[in-house]
């Protein structure tokens, strides 16, 4: 039995994490196809991803989106838990359900319900709006992870500032949010992580600048190369960091 | 800094229940007021109406003469230590002490010198770059006042301060509290369920039941000439004894109609008001007394009284016991 369970557990790994050490050792491939036989160790696709400009533009604007959209995601989801778990508002349990809603529809409907309001307000597709379509998605995760946060220990704090005499911002500032600080890193983080891997709203909502999910797309349109492999492995070191940042943030935080 | 704070006819309602019923108050300046009742009795919902946190549904409160109508908890002359202390766990001491001075635009190495004046005041010098979740309870209590203190408030708020520590810390906590009051001066308004807590620090003791003021004097008064039975018998232990027109279970002691209450430590062997032989169904050694029921053969009585460590005495034995101190409650 006890082999068994750990064969189980090898399975359950090599099942999720097989294409991804597929898709990173052929990324390392001495030849022109990203396919067994390994043909030997080489750098020359990373060489070549690395020199390409047009995957580099896109690799910054993927940074770029994925930053700012976050700290925006971020900013009005604490704002709105901090709100909606001090003051006692007329329907606000109706107003955090609403706020988590957007978690349950799938991007493609986000996608299309943005392209239609973009179209019908004149607005012209751009990065921009790319990262409202990524506000959008990542507001509810950033407001239920600063929500479930918010416990007694902060209330009582920022009691005992607004007696000292801070005003709201300063409240704010400097009790709530550094008290918070562990939760407001994992939402950021995971926000990041979900906006850099994200395909199909930016997809939808770009024309000219594009990020590089959608750069790689078009790659893969002209076939396989190992060349695509490299940049999935950038793109995947990227998440893997991103992820682990929130972890140590989220679970290893000294007491 | 301090001030003197008036309670006019305060009234509060939570939903329908009703917290504070016409409550009035005058706390002198400089004075050490504790607000002392059961939980649900009002006090924590006062202290809340002094400090800010809310409004009076009706009624006023004055602080140094201004009235506090629509005044936030931060632009009160008042401070507050919590319960549960409040701290910053993300600041030094020192900036713990020093933030509402910081609120109020005061340098950081003036800050910093205050901050371990307070911290010395408290009796924890040299701490100030410690960090809360670095002390006991006791010692964040203590940076707990300090802080509140730090602003030199006219009026310091205490919502049951002493609550979460052990009985031990808590009575030598009770003789810092009155020291560091005499010391500053601020009017201190203390809220406790604890009558002894109350008795060891207050100059005057404002006893709650049920939203309205039951009892208030100082702790002797309060202690010893309650003026209603719901005071004395939250003051500690009493035996009630009904007097109708002179008359009572033991035969005539004295005038009148109503209550006589008796404490069991006022009772002895000698004294000015005779209870007559009794009878002892049972007796325990308390460290510092003797504890014992006894029965009157002249009644259907039980009476709890406190005798002297020394005093021989057995289950069966009868006694002569005295009054040596009484008071009577006057049926309304």
């Amino acid at each position: 039995m006890r082999v068994l369970s750990w064969l189980y557990l090898a399975l359950a790994y090599a099942f999720v994490f097989l294409p991804i050490a597929v898709l990173v050792a052929f990324s390392f491939q001495d030849g022109r196809l990203p396919v067994p036989p390994f043909k030997g160790f080489s750098l020359q696709w990373y060489d070549k991803v690395l020199g390409d400009s047009a995957l580099m533009t896109a690799l910054w604007h993927s940074a770029l989106v994925a930053f700012v959209s976050s700290a925006l995601a971020l900013v009005m989801g604490f704002l709105a838990a901090h709100a909606l778990a001090r003051v006692r508002l007329p329907g606000s349990v109706l107003m955090r359900g609403v706020l988590i809603a957007p978690m349950t529809v799938s991007y493609l409907i986000i996608a299309l319900g943005l392209l239609t309001t973009f179209n019908q307000a004149g607005v012209s597709l751009s990065l921009w709006t790319a990262g409202i379509g990524h506000v959008v998605i990542n507001l509810p995760l950033c407001f239920a992870i600063c929500y479930a946060a918010m416990g007694d220990q902060q209330k009582n704090a920022e009691r005992a500032a607004r007696d000292l005499g801070a005003s709201e911002a300063r409240v704010l500032w400097l009790i709530s949010a550094p008290m918070l600080a562990p939760a407001l890193g994992a939402a950021f983080f995971l926000s990041v992580t979900f906006s850099w891997d994200e395909f199909i709203i930016t997809f939808l909502l770009t024309r000219f600048d594009v990020t590089l999910p959608v750069e790689i797309w078009s790659m893969l349109r002209s076939g396989l190369s190992p060349a695509t492999n490299a940049v999935g492995s950038l793109v995947f070191l990227v998440s893997i960091t991103a992820v682990l940042l929130m972890e140590i943030l989220l679970f290893l935080r000294p007491r | 800094m301090t001030a003197n704070v008036s309670i006019r006819s305060v009234t509060q309602r939570y939903g329908t229940a009703l917290a504070l019923n016409n409550v009035s108050l005058d706390i002198a300046a400089g004075e050490f007021v504790v607000l002392l009742g059961p939980s649900g009795c009002g006090k924590t919902t006062l202290l809340n109406l002094i400090g800010g946190f809310a409004e009076p549904a009706a009624g006023q409160i004055l602080i140094g003469g201004r009235d506090m109508v629509g005044v936030g908890p931060a632009q009160r002359p008042t401070t507050t230590v919590f319960q549960d202390y409040a701290l910053f766990p993300h600041m030094t001491l020192a900036d713990n002490v020093g933030f509402g001075l910081r609120m109020r635009g005061v340098s950081r190495p003036e800050r910093r010198a205050r901050a371990e004046q307070m911290l010395a005041l408290v009796g924890l010098p040299g701490r100030a770059d410690r960090r809360p979740h670095e002390l006991s309870g006791g010692q964040r209590q203590r940076v707990a006042l300090a802080r509140a203190l730090a602003v030199e408030p006219d009026v310091l708020l205490l919502d049951e301060p002493l609550g979460a520590l052990d009985l031990k810390l808590r009575r030598a906590m009770q003789d810092e509290l009155k020291a560091i009051q005499t010391q500053v001066g601020t009017t201190f308004v203390h809220v406790t369920h604890d009558q002894e807590e109350a008795m060891a620090v207050a100059d005057r003791i404002v006893v709650m039941n049920a939203g309205q003021i039951a009892d208030l004097g100082t702790p002797r008064e309060v202690y010893l000439r309650p003026k209603t039975l719901f005071s004395a018998a939250f003051m500690g232990e009493v035996n009630q004894i009904a007097v109708q027109n002179g008359q009572t279970a033991l035969g005539p002691l004295l005038p009148g109609t109503g209550t006589l209450l008796i404490r069991p430590e006022c009772i002895g062997l000698t004294g000015p008001l005779p209870l007559g032989p009794c009878t002892v169904t049972d007796a325990a050694f308390f460290g510092t007394h003797i504890r014992a029921h006894v029965t009157p053969l002249a009644a259907d009585l039980r009476l709890t009284v406190h005798l002297p460590q020394s005093t021989a005495i057995a289950p069966g034995q009868t006694l002569t016991l005295f009054a040596t101190d009484h008071h009577m409650l006057s049926a309304p």
